[in-house]
C-alpha cells in the first residue's frame, strides 16, 4: 500500500513535467522468483525491490515468492496460461529450453538499446552466461548463480591429523581424508543425492574429463567411458572406501548433518555458504571441489527470464528492475547474504564484498572456481532426460544397478527424447 | 382433472430440477467438464514449437503400458494402498475403541491421536524428514540406544517406500478414528446390557454388534482412505520425490511431473484417465460388495 502510494506520488511529480520520460503512466510489473536455500532471503529481495521502486516512481513491482524453483516454473507458467500478468521472473538457469520451446521468453538481444546497456550484459562472468545462451542469443540473464564447493570441518581435520590449511586437492586425496576422517559415528564426507542428483553427477564427471551435454542441447554423454567411471567413483566412495554412507544421502538434511558433525566434508551448494556460516559452532573451509583428469564443476541456480507476452513498456521496465537487480551493489549484498556468486567481476571490487571477503576468504572460492565451471545439464526435453540420469545415479548408489549398465539405459532414452530435435 | 395431474406433475419434476441445479452445475463446471476435456486431451500429442499437437488417438496410452516405469509406479500405488488403507482402519478403530472406553485422562488421549490430523501434511512431513534423518534423527538414536545401526530410511529403494507408508498412516489414522468415535456414541447402551445378561463374551459383543453397526462407517472411511492412497501425496515433495530411483513414486506424484516437470500434458491427461477409470470401479465394487453386509439403521 505505501509503496503504492509513494509510486503514485512520485508519478504525478513528474507527470507534472520534470524531466518526464515518455511513459508518464504507473507501470506495474509482476515477478515471481524462488529461494532453494536456507534464510530469511524473502526479506533481501523486499528490501531490493523497495530500493528499485525508490529510484524509480512510476514502475511498482510485485515480487511474488514461489517456493523452490519447481514451484515457481509451475507459478509462472500456469500464471501466464491463464491470462494474469507476469512480466518477468527468476527461473531455473537450466528451464531455458522448455521456456523456449513455449515459445514464452524474449531474448536480451532484442531488449538491450544503448552502448551501456550492452556493456551491461558483458559484464557477468562468463561462464554463468553458458546456460543462458542458445542459438547464440542470450535469454536469461544470471541473478542467483553458484557453484557447487567443499565444505570441510577444520577442527576435525586437526583431530584426524589432517592439515587443516590443506584440503584434498584430487580425488584420491579426498578419499584419504574420508579414511582418517571416517570414526565409529562420523563419515568422511557426504555427497547429496536427492533433488539434484545429476548436478552432483556432473560435477564427477567434469572432473574426470568430460560435459555431459553439447552447446544446443541437443545431445548427451551419458554412456561415455569417462561418465561411466565418473560414477563408479561416487559409489565406490561408499561401497568400496567406506568414507560415505550408503544409499542415497538428503539433500536438504545434509546440511544439518555437517554442522552436527556427522561428516568431516560435504560437497553442497556456495547458496548454502552463509547458512553454515551462521550456524556453525565449529571452524570450518571452504575449497574447490578435487579435481581428477581437471578441476570442475557444474554452475547453478536462477536467471532473470522477461515473458514475450508483455508490451514494449512494461519489457523496458523489467529490463531496469533486472538492471538494477544485477548491479554490482545488489549482487555483492546478494551474495554477502546467501553465498551465492557475485555475479560480475564488479561486484567484488565493491567496498561492502572487499570488507566481507577479508573478514571471510571463505566466499571466494565460488568465484575463483568459475574459471573451472561449465554449464548446467540442460537439454530439450530437460524434464525427462534429467529424470533419466537421476534415476540411474540413484539406481548405481542405492546398489540396484552397475554403472554403465544404468548409464547406457539413461543414454537411450536419452537419445529417444532428443532425437526429434537433431 | 388429468391436465392438471399433469401440470403438478411437471411442477414437481421442475422443482426436482431447480433443488438440483446448483449442485449439478458445480459438479458439472469442475467434475464432469474436466474430465471430458482430460480424456478428449489424451488423444492428442504434445504441442511444442517443432511439432503442434495432432490427433494420435490411443498412442499416449499405448506409450503407457510400454513403460516400465508406468508399472513401477502402479505397483507402488498397489502397495501403499494395499497397506495404507486397512492398517490405518485397524488402528482407527483400535483407538477409538480405547478413547471411547470410560477412563481418566480421555480427552488427552482422543487429542493426542487427532493431533497428526490436524497438521498440515507438508508440516508433518517436514517433521519425518528430520525423524528419518540417518544417524541424527529421532528413530536411529532411539534405535541407536539397543546397539542397532544406522538406517538410511529415505534414501534406499527397499525402505523408502515403507518410509512413505509409515507417515500416512500415521497421518490418517487419526482422522479416521474420529467417524468411528462419534459412530460408537450412536450405539445404544441397551444393547450392551442386553447382551451382558443374555452373557456374551466382550469378543462376541464386539464381533457380532459393534462391528456389524459401525459397517456404514467403515464403508466411508475404506472409500476415503482408498481416495486418500491416491490423493495424498504431498509428504513426497519433502520426502522422496519419489525417488531412489522411483522407488517411492506413487501415480499421483508422477502425474504431477508429467505435467509441470516434463511438460507433458496429454500424456498426464491419459495417466489422469488411468486413475480416474480404475477409482470408479473399485468404488462401485466396493459399494456393490459391501452392501449386502451393512446395516442402516
Amino acid at each position: 500500500m505505501n509503496r503504492q502510494l509513494t509510486g503514485l506520488l512520485g508519478a504525478s511529480v513528474l507527470a507534472a513535467g520534470l524531466a518526464a520520460p515518455a511513459a508518464a503512466e504507473d507501470i506495474e510489473l509482476t515477478m515471481y522468483y524462488p529461494i532453494a536455500v536456507g534464510g530469511p532471503l524473502t526479506e533481501v529481495v523486499d528490501g531490493m525491490i523497495a530500493g528499485f521502486e525508490e529510484e524509480n516512481p512510476d514502475i511498482t513491482v510485485n515480487a511474488i515468492y514461489a517456493g523452490n524453483y519447481d514451484d515457481t516454473r509451475v507459478r509462472a507458467i500456469s500464471a501466464l496460461e491463464s491470462g494474469e500478468p507476469a512480466q518477468l521472473s527468476v527461473m531455473f538457469s537450466i528451464d531455458v529450453y522448455e521456456l523456449l520451446e513455449q515459445d514464452l521468453i524474449v531474448p536480451f538481444d532484442d531488449l538491450v538499446e544503448t552502448e551501456e546497456e550492452k556493456e551491461w550484459l558483458d559484464s557477468f562472468y562468463p561462464a554463468l552466461m553458458s546456460n543462458g545462451t542458445v542459438d547464440d542469443k542470450v535469454w536469461g540473464v544470471p541473478f542467483q548463480r553458484s557453484t557447487i564447493v567443499l565444505y570441510y570441518n577444520k577442527d576435525m581435520f586437526e583431530e584426524a591429523g589432517l592439515d587443516p590449511e590443506d584440503p584434498p586437492e584430487t580425488w584420491d586425496e579426498m578419499v584419504e581424508a574420508g579414511k582418517a576422517l571416517r570414526g565409529d559415528d562420523r563419515w568422511g564426507v557426504m555427497v547429496p543425492s536427492t533433488g539434484y542428483p545429476y548436478w552432483m553427477f556432473q560435477a564427477f564427471a567434469i572432473q574426470n574429463g568430460i560435459e555431459l551435454m553439447n552447446e544446443n542441447g541437443t545431445e548427451v554423454y551419458f554412456d561415455s567411458p569417462e561418465a561411466i567411471e565418473a560414477l563408479a567413483y561416487w559409489r565406490d566412495l561408499s561401497a568400496e572406501h567406506d568414507v560415505m554412507p550408503g544409499g542415497t544421502i538428503e539433500w536438504g538434511t545434509l546440511r544439518q548433518a555437517f554442522l552436527e558433525g556427522q561428516t568431516g566434508m560435504m560437497w553442497h551448494t556456495t547458496g548454502n555458504l552463509t547458512a553454515v556460516r551462521n550456524e556453525a559452532d565449529f571452524d570450518f573451509g571452504v575449497a574447490m571441489l578435487p579435481a581428477n583428469e581437471r578441476q570442475g564443476s557444474p554452475t547453478g541456480g536462477g536467471n532473470f527470464y522477461v515473458f514475450k507476452d508483455s508490451t514494449e513498456e512494461e519489457q523496458r521496465a523489467s529490463m531496469e528492475l533486472i538492471k538494477y537487480m544485477t548491479a554490482p551493489e545488489r549482487a555483492a549484498e546478494w551474495s554477502i547474504e546467501t553465498g551465492y556468486v557475485g555475479i560480475s567481476p564488479a561486484a567484488y571490487e565493491t567496498e561492502a564484498l572487499q570488507d566481507y571477503v577479508d573478514d571471510f576468504p571463505q566466499a571466494l572460492v565460488a568465484r575463483d572456481q568459475l574459471e573451472v565451471a561449465v554449464a548446467e545439464l540442460s537439454t530439450y526435453e530437460t524434464g525427462r532426460v534429467r529424470e533419466a540420469l537421476n534415476n540411474a545415479v540413484q539406481s548405481v548408489l542405492t546398489g540396484s544397478a552397475e554403472p554403465e549398465e544404468a548409464l547406457s539405459q539413461a543414454q537411450s532414452k536419452a537419445d529417444r527424447l532428443l532425437r526429434a530435435y537433431r | 382433472m388429468i391436465s392438471s395431474d399433469r401440470h403438478e406433475r411437471r411442477r414437481m419434476a421442475m422443482y426436482g430440477w431447480m433443488l438440483l441445479a446448483p449442485a449439478l452445475i458445480m459438479l458439472t463446471t469442475f467434475a464432469f467438464l474436466p474430465t471430458v476435456s482430460a480424456l478428449w486431451r489424451s488423444f492428442f500429442s504434445r504441442e511444442t514449437s517443432r511439432n503442434p499437437s495432432e490427433f494420435i488417438g490411443l498412442e499416449n496410452y499405448t506409450y503407457l503400458f510400454q513403460d516400465p516405469i508406468f508399472w513401477q509406479v502402479a505397483t507402488n500405488n498397489l502397495i501403499y494402498a494395499g497397506v495404507t488403507i486397512p492398517v490405518s482402519i485397524v488402528i482407527a478403530l483400535s483407538m477409538a475403541l480405547w478413547a471411547n472406553s470410560k477412563m481418566q485422562g480421555r480427552t488427552f488421549l482422543r487429542i493426542a491421536y487427532f493431533t497428526p490430523t490436524m497438521l498440515p501434511m507438508i508440516a508433518a512431513a517436514n517433521l519425518w524428514l528430520f525423524f528419518y534423518t540417518p544417524d541424527i534423527g529421532l528413530i536411529d538414536s532411539i534405535t541407536g540406544l539397543f546397539g542397532a545401526e544406522p538406517v538410511n530410511w529415505l534414501g534406499q529403494p527397499e525402505t523408502a517406500l515403507w518410509a512413505i507408508i509409515v507417515v500416512t498412516i500415521w497421518k490418517e489414522a487419526g482422522f479416521y478414528m474420529i467417524f468411528y468415535l462419534a459412530a460408537l456414541q450412536t450405539i445404544p447402551p441397551d444393547l450392551r446390557e442386553a447382551a451382558i445378561i443374555e452373557g456374551a463374551s466382550r469378543w462376541t459383543y464386539l464381533r457380532r454388534i459393534v462391528l456389524p453397526l459401525l459397517m456404514p462407517t467403515t464403508l466411508f472411511v475404506m472409500i476415503n482412505a482408498m481416495i486418500n492412497s491416491v490423493k495424498l501425496i504431498d509428504h513426497l515433495f519433502i520426502l522422496t520425490k519419489g525417488g531412489p530411483n522411483n522407488a517411492s513414486k506413487l501415480l499421483l506424484y508422477w502425474i504431477w511431473e508429467t505435467a509441470f516437470s516434463y511438460f507433458d500434458r496429454p500424456m498426464a491427461a491419459a495417466l489422469t484417465v488411468l486413475v480416474l477409470a480404475v477409482l470408479g470401479l473399485v468404488a462401485i465394487l466396493q459399494f456393490r460388495g459391501l452392501e449386502g453386509r451393512i446395516h442402516y439403521r
